[in-house]
């Protein structure tokens, strides 16, 4: 990045690329830019760091090679090809500048953002995950069920990782042939008979590269073992508790001709609804495993018209506000105050004072929001012991919301001292010693003088402040995770904030919901830039754009 | 009556500040007696240590948990994110602040626009996204350092650029057009007079960033599953986590001051320029 270049101010630049005309043109000096000054630890820079990039992107290719994705391998070239362009050539000098921390946030954050806004027109989310295909071969799998003349095999359960989280496998063991084979989700594959120690009754005890897991290990994970279809040619091969397992045929199976599933025991047929991106029967039923499809504008209009839905996004939509102007007004007004206590000339032993305040702002503040949240503890926290009262903080709704804003004051108040301190050094004492000696008391100079003043300096943190507290997910989720909960809903809490609504649908425990919670992403995006747009343009911080 | 006109001018200002020392200091003090109490349970600690005090903590910190593999992560983590993402902004500000250009109007407003959508946002895409990659290049994947790391620098321009562009815009200008005349090229005027003399600006942003990424919680837990790869953010909640919530409280709050040090102690060091720098960078920016 250090490219030994002419400066901006040469005499053959691009058309277009003239610096604006905010002065008047000067002389410039007459050298061209091919006698420009090229120093060796410049070049030297340029080629080391080009090489670590052709280094990284052949690295980066051969997997791409190897799964056969084109487009990837193609963007990776173009990419690569542009990098060494744009540090070989001599023009194009502002992009040598804006280009190396552009890639970073196309890649990671604008990607990312514009994948989310299409995931918001989907129905992405468990049970809608994969293509109308993958939803077919889990329908016919899942309803494999056992028939009379089924092959029985000798069951163990097996993994490769850690027999707490690793991948499982099973190893079959064919009581007929006495061959053992492993198996997962991509199928059986027969093993070598020296690699297996198989135990009289068939149940392999020993497999090379694989640990085999113990009663207790086995039936802690009972419900993964019964979850796991290992697909084979003829329908599946599941587990029937720990020790046994059958191969057994799918039930259910896919009509091209009507476009449906139908079962074979039963008869009754569960038809494609294109539109819902599931099976559905003529009573309205739906198989749990659909695909993902285009729902429109379906996520955004349930936030409005669900009333189970709407209703709590609301509350949670006041209490964000809520939350975001309290705690950052809360803080303000906190930091301001003792700001202006210790800002006073007799005022002696500030220095000592001000390091002891600031201290909750160096503190690691993930770690002190779990210290808090057990402070607030109802049985043995320090709170209620420190008062004498008995309270359940997090019980209630009211308590708890006030909870997590004293908490949020705590930690955000010295950061506010820090920047109001500053900004009343910088306000001249003239100006308060002018009005007192026109005879305005204390309250009128600190209204008419220095409130404004500060406000002008601190507007622009309080901006900020506010929309990081708006999607302040820390502190919700590491001390009240939302709660509490009322009774008949429990994805949404009286402290949850919109992110951590979100947050929920997408991770939490009752399946997740990706584009419903993507569409929430959106909502909060458009609330954050619409207050910011508004605030920032009243505060004129944008002039510096047009300079 | 001298003592009442001292109280009305200095005496209350030191009353209000001793009241906030106190809310300050309290949870800390808390914490500090949490770390030292023998027992090491949540029910058994008090505001002060009256129990006796002991370091055990500190040492079951390390013998039962992975804390010094925590703490090099997010000292790793925190370390390369901060430094290269204020560079990374630095020579965009640079551009923006120095040179005009086609697109330049847009970009800065793109940037403000886009500072306004967190990343953590968007962590669902991140999640699938990050899957493939996973796939495709095992080592900056899921349950490393270097893919959370490639994250954060993904968050770099958008969170800095506009403050950096305020310190650049405060240099004169008249600077670096007479380095250009002596034949300074625009990368030897970056590096040899823009960067020394926003140098101590850059220190403090790289403090921010480095408190906000060791901070950093959401993005890492989705990240960061397995015991090793874990940041002290990651590990530290998972202490605390279920039927270990009362017992584990004393290690917790043990790795908790130790967390703390290093951050404690660069920011008393770096305080003053804490206060100029933000306010400066702020106004102008």
């Amino acid at each position: 990045m250090s490219t030994p270049l002419s400066g901006p101010g040469s005499a053959t630049q691009a058309p277009g690329r003239e610096p604006a005309g905010s002065r008047p043109p000067r002389s410039r000096p007459s050298r061209t830019r091919d006698d420009a000054p090229i120093s060796l630890t410049g070049l030297a820079g340029k080629v080391l760091l080009l090489g670590l990039t052709a280094g990284v992107a052949v690295w980066a290719a051969f997997p791409l090679i190897a799964a056969g994705m084109w487009p990837g391998l193609a963007l990776l070239a173009a990419c690569t090809a542009g990098l060494f362009y744009l540090y070989l050539t001599r023009r194009h000098i502002p992009a040598k500048y804006l280009v190396p921390g552009t890639l970073f946030l196309i890649a990671f954050q604008v990607f990312p953002v514009l994948y989310t806004a299409s995931t918001a027109f989907t129905n992405f989310g468990d049970g809608h995950r994969g293509s109308k295909d993958d939803a077919i071969v889990a329908i016919g799998s899942s309803s494999v069920t056992q028939v009379p003349g089924s092959a029985e095999y000798a069951l163990s359960i097996a993994t490769k990782g850690d027999p707490a989280t690793g991948a499982l496998v099973f190893l079959v063991t064919d009581p007929g042939t006495g061959a053992v084979s492993v198996g997962d989700t991509d199928g059986l594959r027969r093993l070598d008979p020296a690699d297996v120690t198989v135990a009289t009754g068939g149940r392999v005890t020993a497999a090379d590269g694989y640990t085999v897991l113990t009663v207790g290990q086995a039936s802690s994970r009972s419900k993964e073992i019964t979850d796991l279809v290992v697909p084979t040619p003829g329908g599946a091969v599941r587990s029937s508790g720990l020790s046994r397992a059958y191969e057994g045929k799918a039930v259910r199976a896919y009509d091209a001709g009507c476009d449906c599933v139908r079962d074979a025991e039963t008869g009754q047929t569960w038809t494609a609804d294109a539109e819902a991106g599931a099976f559905v029967a003529a009573d309205g039923e739906r198989l749990a495993q659909g695909w993902k499809v285009n729902v429109g504008l379906t996520n955004f209009t349930r936030v409005l018209t669900d009333e189970n839905i709407s209703g709590p996004f609301l509350s949670s939509l006041i209490w964000n506000f809520a939350f975001a102007i309290g705690s950052t007004g809360g803080t303000f007004l906190l930091g301001m105050l003792i700001a202006l206590v210790l800002h006073s000339p007799r005022m002696r032993g500030t220095n000592f004072y001000r390091v002891l305040l600031v201290l909750p702002y160096a503190m690691p503040s993930f770690a002190m929001l779990l210290a808090w949240r057990d402070m607030f503890n109802a049985d043995f926290g320090l709170i209620n012991s420190l008062f004498g009262v008995n309270v359940d903080w997090f019980g209630q709704a009211w308590t708890a919301r006030f909870a997590v804003i004293l908490v949020q004051l705590w930690l955000g108040y010295p950061y506010m001292f820090l920047v109001a301190t500053g900004a009343l050094q910088a306000i001249p004492r003239e100006l308060t010693e002018a009005t007192s000696v026109d005879g305005a008391s204390p309250w009128q100079s600190f209204r008419a003088v220095t409130l404004p003043l500060l406000l002008v300096a601190l507007s622009p943190l309080l901006i900020s402040s506010f929309a990081f507290n708006f999607n302040n997910f820390n502190a919700i989720y590491l001390t009240t995770e939302g709660a509490p909960f009322p009774a008949d809903n429990p994805a949404n809490g009286a402290t949850d904030l919109l992110i951590t609504y979100t947050y929920r649908l997408a991770f939490g425990g009752q399946g997740a919901q990706f584009g419903f919670a993507a569409a929430i992403s959106l909502f909060i995006f458009a609330i954050v830039a619409v207050v910011s747009a508004v605030s920032f343009r009243r505060t004129r911080q944008q002039e510096e754009v047009y300079a | 009556m001298r003592r009442n006109r001292w109280f009305a001018q200095v005496g209350w200002r030191h009353l209000v500040a001793v009241l906030g020392v106190l809310f300050s200091l309290f949870p800390i003090v808390f914490v500090l007696s949490a770390a030292l109490n023998p027992l090491g349970t949540l029910s058994t600690t008090e505001l002060v240590p009256t129990g006796g005090v002991s370091l055990g903590n500190f040492g079951g910190l390390f013998e039962r948990t992975a804390f010094g593999r925590w703490f090099l992560n997010s000292l790793l983590i925190a370390g390369v994110a901060s430094f290269a993402s204020v560079f990374l902004s630095a020579l965009a500000a640079y551009a923006f602040s120095r040179m005009r250009f086609r697109g330049r109007r847009v970009g800065l407003l793109s940037l403000l626009l886009i500072q306004m959508f967190p990343q953590f946002l968007a962590i669902v895409a991140i999640y699938l996204i990050f899957g493939t990659i996973t796939d495709l290049w095992p080592s900056i994947g899921f349950n490393t350092p270097w893919g959370l790391l490639l994250l954060y620098l993904g968050g770099a321009l958008g969170v800095n650029t506009w403050l950096m562009k305020g310190f650049f815009d405060t240099l004169p200008r008249e600077l670096d057009e007479s380095a250009t005349m002596d034949g300074a090229s625009h990368a030897q005027v970056f590096f040899r007079i823009m960067l020394p003399l926003v140098a101590p600006i850059l220190a403090v942003a790289g403090l921010l960033a480095f408190i906000g990424t060791i901070n950093e919680f959401l993005m890492a837990n989705v990240f960061l599953t397995s015991t090793d790869s874990k940041t002290l953010a990651v590990g530290m909640y998972g202490l605390l986590e279920g039927n270990e919530r009362n017992n584990n409280f004393g290690i917790f709050a043990a790795g908790t001051l130790l967390t703390a040090i290093p951050t404690v102690l660069v920011f008393q060091f770096l305080q003053r320029y804490i206060v100029s720098g933000l306010t400066s960078g702020a106004v102008k920016g």
